[in-house]
């Protein structure tokens, strides 16, 4: 049967393809497509009833004809082939190869779609991954297995934010165990090969794969694109005992092709026209992500994720909050000030942070010094806002110091250089300077003992 | 074909498969029915009949299932067993045991799998009633015996409900499996009926109960905001909704933490794995302030993770609340924690979508609020037929999108629960936890848990309620003023009434879970620290009537001692927060006379 060609469409649009009287299809399987300039085209089935079949078409359905289009079904499901050789490639959303060297031959084929983790099979994410950034490891830790993901916006540099999160990742230490899987959907070309000279300058080359689809690619294709990436890098974690960490940008142009696709199947919209299914679908991808029982390897994944005019409640940032371990979120007033990283703290969180820090694993006081800068922040921010109404001149003492405080954080804590790799302690001692700003009554979130040793006072 | 058909007439072809969603020729099947899908033997349940075609929804991916596979009605609905051995355990949204899979099948759940989710080969002890005598007329829910189910759980083995009947033979004490008869009746129609330590029970019908009652005590949390502020009765049904990140699920994992209810049962309705994980990894060693033994000894997990399958989730609130009622008919009082509602109610959204129904409001189907009110309904307490009291108290996260209120979810349970623990993304995003705003949280049950808490705790409790609630409403229509105006446009009196909000805020609502101390307060605790900054408050008051200066009070040491309190003293700590106290009044009082000489000496 597979062998055998259908000439049977009778409807195509939005990446989508109809065939009639076709034999019997299993549910996601594998198609291909050849046109009538003998292109061959990718496709799986997304609906399959006696008699028709309705296919998704990575290479989208532009410049088809109905009439000299054959359909071949490959009686098989989307797998691709893993092995080894994965690392150093370049592939396409679809896993073939996109670096001119022949695709991966190996016997060992995995099923895009992974099934879910068990949730007894997993082990709950702790260690601490240092990434030399105040703002992260001081007040957003990232551990080992977590979904972290970066909340940016056109114009911020989230692009640089990655790659310095990247290059700095302490798991980065341990040579042979970690390897770096590289997601890109509907970027630009400068984007990827920003990426690529990033990981080319900082010698990892050998440890990344990249899944590349541009801005000019199919949209269709960035459906299975980080299916595709992350079932490489299940490959890496969990069978070749690898620390893993996942880069994807941009979440949000996976999103829209979603609703591209969704909206031609007929899908009832929900929010914004996305369809009901979007946070299901989000979360088959963000939930590969984690630790497994008795697995040396893991899975941590940080995907960019642009909020569209900015808007944090905008359904794809918004669903993706729901599902991942926090987020950081860039704000365009810092990057206008020049601040880079431009972190804004407070919409920002790691729910993760709170095993992978203290005294075991970074310092005593971390949580207490988080809580504290976050509470502080927050009043001074109120201040700051008052005093644009009010003037600065008619705030009391204690306001102003609240004042001083808000800017010596973003200029100090916030700020750093994209070289400027501070170490956890580094940053804890920076936080002091700047808790010492106040008198030691005002800061009621860390304990007595902390202030004793901490707090840079005469007395 | 025809000969299977004409035989059991419980076998059908499949016809299409779109998503979870699969039409299956499948004559004389029920709405409700369970079926077996295709070659893989996935299982679903039909949920809408057109002439010869079923509509079934499949509980796992359909993937790599074609049209022509067989399929087999089952003659059930979806059902779960019930019996001992569940405490502890972890259950997948159709009540498979997830930990015997993993041990059975590796790290991810495969398809088509079918395993019981009580073990039968473990034997239980069993200790019939004594007054039970050979012809008595047993009642559903009468109690046949106990088993010990955890160290601190006695599990009463009671009869099923469709069980009632005169009582033909009960074993004598012993060890027994799930599967030996320990016992037997002669149901009204005349047949001899087995009984066994478990029974199966269909999800979607509520247990029956002799009568439903009103609930008498508040549940405590330990938790201020919630016990002290905002409280919810036994029984009693609440809502924790809020944005992400806000709190939701810190919320109600302190409340299967450190709540004095009987048996918690916490249902992860498509959310994060790693939670579960969390519970699955601390209750074992953390204990349980009431009876000092390990919390998963009353525990019951049901995970449907964000990335199962969608179909699964919506089964499992009914799974859960189902487990929940079982235990109510053993006379305890159950907690269910649903998180979140919000994904349960998509879930519904995704199969009508996929039905072509009529969507109403952002896609959801109609029914959506009936539905809704439905699940809210099981909630409650009552008299069983074991002639106990048992309760299920309800508590759903709501996930609205954008943290917009006004959504149907929301809107809809709103107008359902008793309690509204609304979780505000400002408070969230100043570390202010539980992030819960006292100004858009409400509760029906004050005047109730107010007469327990007079009994057992102190007569001042609503009182002192009410005026530190209405000190931060003043505190809220204060900083409105000074966003207009300054700070300068406040009277000395109204600048010290915002350091006494700041106070009950800092030194009471707020609450870390993360601290070791203050992550439980004993209702003594809660009424103290309420009373002390209430008390310095008033205190403070006086003194600025008198004169003196507010910058003198605003500077005192002593209010950085009243908010550390909460952290520094835990809940047996009672006698140094009295001692605490009485340091401030002092300290107040010194201050009063000191000023007094200085009026003298100035006149
Ligand atoms: N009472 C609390 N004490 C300390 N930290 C808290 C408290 N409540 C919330 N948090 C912090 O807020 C984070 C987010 O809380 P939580 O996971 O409960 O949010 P949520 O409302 O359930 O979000 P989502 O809808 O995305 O699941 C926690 O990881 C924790 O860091
Ligand atoms: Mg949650």
């Amino acid at each position: 049967m597979s062998a055998r060609e259908y000439r049977t469409s009778s409807y195509a649009q939005g990446g989508l393809l109809e065939v009639r009287n076709t034999p019997e299809v299993s549910f996601g399987d594998r198609v291909l497509i050849r046109d009538h300039m003998n292109r061959i085209r990718n496709g799986q089935v997304i609906k399959s009833s006696e008699g028709s079949v309705l296919i998704q078409v990575f290479e989208g359905t532009s410049d088809i004809d109905l009439e000299s289009t054959w359909v071949r079904f490959l009686d098989e499901p989307f797998e691709i082939s893993l092995s080894p050789e994965l690392l150093g490639r370049v592939f396409n959303g679809i896993g073939q190869p996109k670096d001119g060297r022949p695709p991966i031959v190996s016997n060992l084929r995995r099923n895009i779609s992974g099934t879910a983790i068990n949730p007894a099979a997993r082990t709950y994410p702790r260690e601490f991954i240092q990434t030399g950034i105040s703002t992260i490891d001081g007040l957003n830790s990232l551990v080992r297995g977590q979904k972290l993901p970066i909340f940016s916006a056109s114009g911020l540099p989230h692009n640089r934010l990655a790659a310095q999160i990247v290059r700095q990742a302490k798991l980065v230490d341990e040579e042979s165990h970690f390897s770096i899987v590289f997601a890109a959907m509907g970027v630009s070309y400068a984007d990827a090969r920003f990426f690529q000279e990033e990981f080319s300058n900082s010698g990892v080359l050998g440890n990344v794969v990249m899944y590349i689809n541009l801005a000019d690619d199919s949209p269709v294709e960035r459906l299975a694109l980080p299916r595709v990436a992350l079932t490489a890098a299940e490959y890496l974690a969990f069978e070749l005992d690898r620390h893993v960490l996942v880069v994807m940008t941009d979440m949000t142009n996976y999103a829209e092709a979603l609703r591209e696709v969704g909206t031609a199947k007929g899908d009832v919209p929900s929010r914004k026209g996305y369809p009901g299914y979007l946070y299901s679908d989000l979360a088959e991808i963000y939930e590969r992500s984690g630790r497994i029982r008795d697995r040396h390897g893991s899975i941590t994944l940080v995907p960019v994720v642009s909020m569209p005019s900015d808007d944090i409640t905008h359904p794809i940032p918004d669903l993706t909050g729901y599902i991942t371990e926090g987020q950081i979120v860039l704000s365009r007033e810092l990057h206008n000030q020049g601040i880079y990283p431009p972190v804004h703290i407070s919409p920002s969180l790691s729910r993760l942070m709170k095993d992978g820090i203290g005294k075991d694993d970074t310092r005593e006081d971390h949580p207490r010094v988080a809580n504290q800068l976050f509470a502080l922040y927050a009043r001074a921010l109120e201040t700051r806002n008052l005093a644009s109404i009010i003037g600065a001149d008619e705030l009391s003492e204690r306001d102003r110091r609240y004042l001083g405080f808000a800017d010596e954080f973003d200029k100090r804590f916030v700020g750093q250089d994209e070289d400027e790799d501070r170490s956890i302690i580094e940053t804890l001692n920076l936080a002091w300077e700047l808790l010492s700003i106040f008198p030691k009554d005002a800061l009621t979130r860390v304990k007595e003992t902390d202030l004793a040793k901490y707090h840079h006072t005469g007395d | 074909m025809d000969k299977a058909m004409s035989e059991q007439n419980n076998r059908g072809i499949i016809r299409e498969i779109n998503g979870p969603i699969v039409t299956i020729t499948l004559p004389g099947v029920r709405n409700g029915e369970q079926v077996k899908i295709g070659e893989r033997g996935l299982y679903g349940e039909v949920i809408t009949l057109r002439g010869d075609n079923a509509v079934v929804q499949a509980y796992e991916s359909t993937e790599g299932v074609r049209p022509g596979e067989p399929a087999e009605a089952l003659g059930w609905p979806l059902s779960v067993e019930l019996g001992p051995g569940l405490l502890g355990s972890i259950f997948d949204g159709v009540q498979r045991p997830l930990e015997e899979i993993f041990e059975g099948h590796g790290d991810h759940i495969p398809r088509g799998l079918s395993l019981p989710a009580l073990d039968r080969e473990k034997s239980w002890h069993f200790v019939p009633e004594e007054s039970l005598e050979r012809g008595t007329h047993l009642e559903s829910g009468i109690r046949l015996g106990t088993v010990q189910e955890t160290e601190t759980v006695e599990h009463r083995v009671l009869v099923p409900p469709d069980r009632a009947g005169e009582l033909v033979e009960l074993a004598p004490e012993g060890d027994y499996t799930l599967e030996d008869t320990i016992g037997r009746v002669r149901t009204p129609d005349g047949r001899t009926r087995k009984l066994k330590l478990y029974h199966r029970w269909p999800v979607r019908n509520a247990r029956p109960y002799v009568k439903r009652d009103h609930g008498v005590a508040p549940l405590i949390t330990g938790q201020r905001i919630l016990d002290t502020f905002f409280p919810l009765l036994k029984g009693g049904k609440g809502a924790v909704p809020g944005p992400f990140g806000a709190g939701k699920t810190v919320v109600q994992q302190q409340i299967a933490r450190w709540s004095n209810a009987d048996i918690v049962i916490y249902v992860g309705c498509g959310e994060r794995g790693n939670e579960l994980v969390d519970i699955l990894e601390t209750f074992p060693t953390l204990q349980d302030p009431y009876s000092g033994r390990k919390l998963m000894e009353r525990t019951l997990l049901v995970a449907n993770t964000s990335n199962m399958p969608v179909v699964a989730r919506e089964a499992s609130i009914y799974v859960g609340m189902t487990m929940a009622e079982y235990y109510r008919d053993q006379g305890y009082d159950v907690v269910m924690l649903a998180d979140s509602t919000s994904r349960w109610a998509e879930a519904l959204r995704e199969v009508s979508g996929r039905l072509g129904q009529m969507p109403v409001e952002e896609g959801y189907p109609a029914y959506l609020a009936s539905r809704l009110a439905a699940v809210y309904e099981r909630a409650g307490r009552v008299e069983t037929g074991g002639c106990d009291k048992g309760s299920v108290t309800l508590i759903g996260a709501v996930s609205p999108p954008g943290g917009d209120f006004s959504e149907p979810v929301t809107a809809h349970t709103k107008e359902i629960i008793q309690t509204f623990w609304a979780l505000s993304k400002e408070l969230a995003d100043a570390r202010h936890y539980p992030a819960i705003d006292w100004t858009g949280s409400f509760s029906e049950h004050v005047s109730t848990a107010g007469k327990w808490w007079h009994k057992e705790i102190d007569p001042d409790w609503e009182a002192r309620r009410g005026e530190a609630l209405a000190l931060l409403a003043r505190d809220a229509e204060l900083l409105r003023i000074v966003n207009l105006v300054g700070p300068e446009a406040l009277s000395s009196a109204q600048r010290w009434e915002l350091e006494g909000a700041a106070l009950i805020k800092d030194g009471v609502l707020q609450q870390s879970a993360l601290d070791e101390v203050d992550t439980f307060s004993s209702p003594e605790k809660q009424f103290l620290l309420l009373d002390m900054a209430l008390t310095v408050y008033e205190k403070g008051a006086e003194l600025i009537e008198l004169g003196v200066p507010v910058q003198e009070l605003t500077d005192l040491p002593l209010l950085a001692k009243a908010r550390r309190a909460k952290q520094v003293y835990d809940s047996t700590q009672t006698e140094q927060l009295l001692e605490l106290m009485e340091e401030f009044n002092q300290s107040f009082d010194k201050i009063r006379t000191e000023y007094a000489k200085f009026e003298e000496h100035a006149q």
